[in-house]
């Protein structure tokens, strides 16, 4: 089984990684973008056989380490 | 006052601290690896700057999560002095010990110069030997210093007098150009700036022998 969890800054707070992306896209002719935010993705290989209960662990690996929920949000995925 | 320097695979700060840490106290720091999981009996611990573990997943993440941060948390609470400086901060806010968080800054550059500072609290034991003297230069050198928090923990912080130290023309896009912060107890300090790196003449300035010498004053 597979985890796939996408961190991404919170709504509000300032990303300016993201405002230059939005800015360079602007320059090279993709005038349709409103706005960027820049995330990271990290995917775990589990041995886990119960999607729910490695749903819960893989929450437990966000809280204590993954995001840094202070100022970024995640959003867990099980592949299995 | 016996004191210990935290080092962690690419600290690159440690040895700054531990000269700093002799020069002022008169007795050499433990240098205390980060395998470590008990912090020998001392008086004051610096989390020193630099890069701890490549600065992978997020600055700081990892080494919070090192066996001897979490004794270091645990004796903070109970009362030990610590300070963070740089790298040392980043860690010092993963661990939760500290409020907020140091995201990128938001110029998009490591920014790398002396810096002016404001003391905005000289009644800390961090603080209290510059009296009267608001005005400091410490170097900084770092990429995310940019620090954030809820405006609910900002309010807090103000209003508790919990922000020691300002910038002046601010580097790094910092809320309420905030450099450094200590704890509600007062005995946990996080800044960016090196007052470790601002020791010795040769070292361009003198201006953090007064930030060790109000730990030392602490303990007479």
């Amino acid at each position: 089984m597979k985890a796939v969890i996408h961190i991404g800054l919170k709504q509000g707070v300032l990303d300016p990684q993201g405002r230059t992306i939005a800015r360079s896209l602007a320059h090279l002719g993709f005038e349709d973008v409103v706005a960027a935010r820049q995330g990271k993705t990290i995917e775990l290989d589990l041995k886990y056989k119960d999607k729910s209960i490695a749903e819960t662990k893989v929450k437990e690996m966000c809280e204590q380490l993954l995001a840094n929920t202070v100022i970024e949000n995640y959003e867990i995925e099980i592949v299995e | 006052m016996k004191s210990a320097v935290i080092v962690f695979p690419a600290s690159n700060c440690d040895r700054d601290a531990q000269t700093a840490l002799a020069k002022i106290t008169g007795r050499d720091p433990l240098m205390v690896w980060h395998e470590e999981t008990e912090l020998p009996q001392v008086d004051f611990v610096v989390i020193p700057g630099g890069f701890s573990y490549g600065d992978y997943l997020r600055s700081g993440a990892i080494a919070a999560r090192s066996p001897i941060v979490q004794d270091i948390v645990k004796k903070a609470k109970n009362g030990l002095p610590v300070a963070g400086f740089c790298n040392g901060f980043q860690i010092l806010t993963e661990s939760g010990l500290l409020p907020g968080a140091l995201m990128r800054n938001k110029g998009l550059k490591f920014v790398c110069r002396p810096q002016k500072l404001k003391i905005a609290n000289s009644d800390s034991m961090f603080t209290k030997a510059y009296g009267d003297e608001t005005d400091v230069t410490y170097p900084i050198a770092h990429f995310d210093g940019n620090y954030y928090a809820d405006d609910a923990t900002i309010s807090q912080l103000e209003k508790s007098g919990r922000v020691l130290f300002r910038y002046v023309d601010n580097p790094n896009g910092s809320m309420k150009d905030i450099a450094g912060i200590c704890n509600e107890a007062g005995n946990v300090l996080g800044m960016m700036p090196h007052p470790e790196r601002a020791v010795d003449p040769l070292h361009g300035g003198t201006d953090g022998i007064k930030l060790f010498k109000s730990v030392l004053e602490s303990f007479r």
